[in-house]
């Protein structure tokens, strides 16, 4: 286990996302307004680039013909198949126990904590006043 | 009997209709008239034409006349030649196919009467499926209700091959009637000639047409579960009558992996549709379309995942199988009992009610 | 093998480019090159066609101008990774082609099936045939030329076929060309003699048909009457190409030149062994309507057609795989990914099912280079 600097909060805004490479795995960061949540870049079906999924809304229905569309963003479909994933949890939505994406703890640290270490940050420099998104993998 | 166990109950079995004359006493004066001015005859489906070796074995084809359409034949080789408890009658005449729903609907009305009185009053063995126009939906709707004081009717009838596919909201209050009265619908191999009986265009020989049945029964359940007939109907269960079985698991490994990724676009269907057509669908026995060697059917059974979805048929008087064992070769024995008995009784509650 | 992440499993880029080194070769029988722009075929037509397109576009038997009857799950059919960096859409680039399949998976050859336009499902025959000829230039010049393992089909015009004979002659020999392609959804059943002319040149010159799921009749896609969805036209093309091997089986075209080799591309395979069993067991019945099959249905699916994988069968339980496999015959199967449409399959995850080094190497490999006559 090693907790990397992925990023400072600002760098990625609500919706947005930023792919880094960690302990040589590859990792999406995602905010959703204002949280942030790390997944394995390769989804468990076919081992499509997941983090370069579109984000989209949840549809789910009561009945056909109806649409309840909520959690704008929030989730993850494959660029390949179209899988959706819930990037809070990591689940599929159609298959949620058996086919998952590895989800990586992520903490918002203060730089000032940040400069004692012991924290892998490869590419760029900590500054005390800003926070930062720490990937624990 | 061997083969079938101890009072075993067939899910299809076929009453022929002689010819429309036949429907004469049980059509109103309107109607009477307009068949006899016109000359309105012959509306057999093309699907089914009675001289085919196939639609009538040799051994139960009758010196004159269509195969199935003598009484005491069918009692004979089927009801006493099966040993059954029951059998349930699909009469199949081109009542589905007309293109004037008014009269489409006045035959499919005096189909269940000429049954009533021809078939059903004439052995305590025999139940029905009730003839509806399609066409016609509220019409259709109207004649379950009429069938529904009658116990010996216990499913409604609908052909694989129709004008829009079955799931459509068009065909919803027809569900809802079959469900109100707890009717399985019935869905048969048969065409209305609405379309080409392949996506490629109409094939050449009949043989062909009728290896297509299976396509297009495949594409019916795609259409039911897509458009949500399922959701809407938690109780429906909906029977498919000599359709074949031994494509079902390739068709849910198919059918489980497109929904993954695209049921965004239907979202009512909120489970693997495999998982649906285990709960709603059952599948008559003939024709096995067996594979020559017993263990491939062993396997293919099982890989429907399910005991409680094939239901025993022998599609009398259609030659599937010769002799009187209707179960193909490698058939798990072990099945049997429910194939004959158990899951008839759970699909059909109104024949289990009239059993009892 | 699953993508999951295990330790035996590519999980970082050092072990993927191991895996890559060690990987064995890929025969990948379905890739999908694309047009840049829909001008990109202009210099290989004449001007009245040029301007015709300009003017009147490509009319099929569909109601849209210019989306497919049903939209389909994502935007060019793609997996949304596909689409060129330096623009085009997905599938219009070589390099970037080259960089996301051929050189990623080690692809030996590609066998090329251009979906749009096709020329055969054109209304005007008269210009399917022109864009039959230009598409196949533009095929030699841009992509077989540029990377000699990019294989293309000769694309017919086939509702015509003296005209589609005419195109076969005209490459045959070119050793660019694998196979002979044409649409799938055709005016009449595939088996009808109408299209015989195009089999009997396919025998002489000694190339395969490929049959990639494709174009439009006008027909609706079941007998059951138009779907609402795409979920159930996306399955139904496939249902189609059952009925397909059927009208070829029992029009008796393979009867008839034994030595016709016919691939089904696009449409798995685990639906082969339960359809011959329907179609065997109905023909006995039968025989009598097609007495010029001289054997059970089933052997002509098995000894003149061969199946493409994609997109692969994922049963329940994935060994059943290898059943359907035994029963087909393991030299049936030839690999295809489908890029870069949205359910390609990835050669390293595609079958879940064990399978020996040897039939592995058949199946990615081995069975198309017997089939196209690679060396
Ligand atoms: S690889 Fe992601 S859905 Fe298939």
């Amino acid at each position: 286990m090693s907790r990397h600097i992925v990023a400072a909060v600002g760098e990625i805004p609500p919706g947005g996302r930023k792919l880094v490479t960690l302990n040589g795995r590859d990792i999406g960061v995602f905010n959703l307004g204002g949280e942030f949540f790390a997944l394995l870049n390769r989804c468990p079906h076919q081992g499509g680039a997941l983090c370069r999924g579109s984000l989209t809304g949840l549809v789910t229905s009561t009945t056909p013909g109806e649409f309840t569309w909520s959690r704008a963003g929030e989730m993850l479909k494959c660029p390949w198949h179209g899988w959706e994933y819930d990037v809070r949890t990591g689940q599929s939505w159609c298959d949620p126990e058996d086919t998952k994406v590895r989800l990586y703890p992520v903490t918002i640290e203060p730089g000032e904590r940040l400069a004692k270490g012991p924290y892998v940050a490869e590419t760029f420099t900590v500054s005390v006043e800003q926070a930062y998104i720490v990937v624990e993998v | 009997m061997q083969g079938v166990a101890p009072g075993g109950i067939d899910c299809d079995l076929h009453p022929a209709l002689p010819g429309t004359a036949a429907l004469m006493p049980y059509l109103d004066p309107y109607w009477r008239e307009q068949i006899t001015v016109r000359g309105i005859d012959g509306l057999d489906l093309a699907s089914f034409p009675p001289k085919i070796p196939a639609n009538g074995r040799a051994d139960w084809r009758p010196q004159h006349g269509k195969p199935g359409a003598d009484f005491e034949r069918l009692r004979h080789d089927a009801l006493d030649g099966f040993g059954l408890r029951a059998a349930i009658c699909n009469p199949l005449y081109g009542v589905q196919a007309v293109y004037n729903r008014h009269f489409a609907t006045a035959l499919a009305t005096a189909m269940n009467d000429w049954m009533v009185a021809e078939w059903l009053d004439r052995d305590p063995r025999l139940r029905a499926s009730v003839v509806i126009a399609p066409q016609d939906p509220a019409a259709a709707a109207a004649e379950i209700e009429r069938r529904a004081a009658d116990p010996r009717f216990v499913q409604v009838l609908l052909l694989a091959m129709g004008e829009a596919p079955l799931g459509r909201q068009e065909y919803w209050p027809i569900y809802a009637a079959a469900t109100r009265h707890r009717m399985p619908i019935g869905v048969h191999a048969g065409s209305t000639a609405r379309h080409a009986t392949t996506g490629n265009g109409w094939p050449s020989y009949y043989l062909e047409d009728y290896v297509a049945h299976a396509q297009a029964f495949q594409a019916q359940l795609l259409n039911l579960i897509h458009e949500g007939v399922f959701a809407k109907f938690p109780d429906l269960r909906v029977v498919l009558i000599e359709s074949g079985f031994t494509w079902v698991p390739n068709f849910m490994w198919r059918a489980n992996k497109t929904w993954r990724g695209v049921r965004a676009e239907v979202p009512w269907v909120d489970r693997p549709p495999a998982d649906l057509i285990r709960e709603h669908v059952r599948f008559t026995l003939q024709p096995a379309d067996a594979p020559p060697d017993p263990a491939d059917l062993a396997r293919a059974i099982d890989q429907i995942g399910s005991d409680d979805v094939l239901l025993f048929s022998t599609d009398y008087p259609h030659w599937q199988f010769d002799g009187t064992d209707a179960y193909p070769a490698g058939f798990p024995a072990a099945l049997r009992q429910r194939v004959a008995v158990d899951n008839p009784l759970a699909t059909y509650p109104r024949l289990r009610e009239t059993l009892a | 093998m699953t993508p999951d992440d295990g330790p035996a499993q590519p999980h970082d880029r050092e072990a993927r480019d191991r895996a890559a080194a060690t990987k064995l070769k890929v025969i990948d029988c379905d890739v999908h090159h694309a047009l840049a722009s829909p001008r990109a075929l202009y210099p290989y037509l004449a001007q009245r066609w040029r301007d015709h397109l300009d003017r009147y576009g490509h009319r099929k038997p569909t109601p849209f101008v210019s989306s497919s009857p049903y939209p389909k799950t994502a935007p060019a059919l793609s997996r949304t990774d596909s689409w060129p960096p330096n623009g085009g859409p997905p599938g219009s680039d070589l390099a970037f082609l080259q960089e996301q399949l051929l050189d990623r998976y080690n692809i030996e050859y590609g066998l090329l099936h251009l979906l749009a336009p096709s020329g055969m499902d054109e209304r005007n025959q008269e210009l399917g045939a022109a864009l039959c000829r230009a598409i196949n230039i533009w095929q030699h010049e841009h992509w077989t030329q540029k990377d000699q393992r990019l294989k293309a089909a000769i694309v017919v015009p086939g509702e015509d076929a003296a005209a589609a004979v005419a195109e076969i002659e005209h490459w045959a020999g070119n050793s660019d060309f694998a196979q002979i392609s044409m649409i799938t959804h055709t005016i009449e059943p595939l088996g009808r003699r109408r299209y015989w002319p195009i089999y009997e040149a396919a025998v002489r010159h000694g190339l395969p048909v490929g049959l990639h799921t494709s174009g439009f009749n006008g027909h609706a896609p079941a007998a059951s009457g138009w779907p609402s969805y795409y979920v159930e036209e996306q399955h139904i093309v496939a249902l189609s190409q059952q009925a397909l091997a059927v009208s070829m089986v029992c029009e008796g075209v393979f009867a008839r030149l034994p030595d016709l080799k016919v691939v089904m591309v696009e449409s798995g395979f685990a639906w082969v062994p339960s359809l011959a069993w329907r179609l065997d067991a109905h023909w006995k019945r039968m025989r009598d309507e097609v007495p010029h099959l001289a054997e059970p249905p089933s052997h002509y699916l098995r000894r003149n057609m061969w199946y493409t994988s994609q997109p692969a069968d994922e049963p329940e339980n994935p060994e059943d795989l290898r059943q359907i496999i035994d029963w087909l015959g393991w030299d049936r199967v030839l690999f295809a990914t489908d890029y870069p449409h949205w359910d390609m399959d990835n050669p390293d995850f595609a079958f879940r099912c064990r399978m020996s080094e040897a039939e592995r190497r058949m199946i990615y490999a081995g069975n198309a280079r017997a089939v196209y006559g690679f060396a």
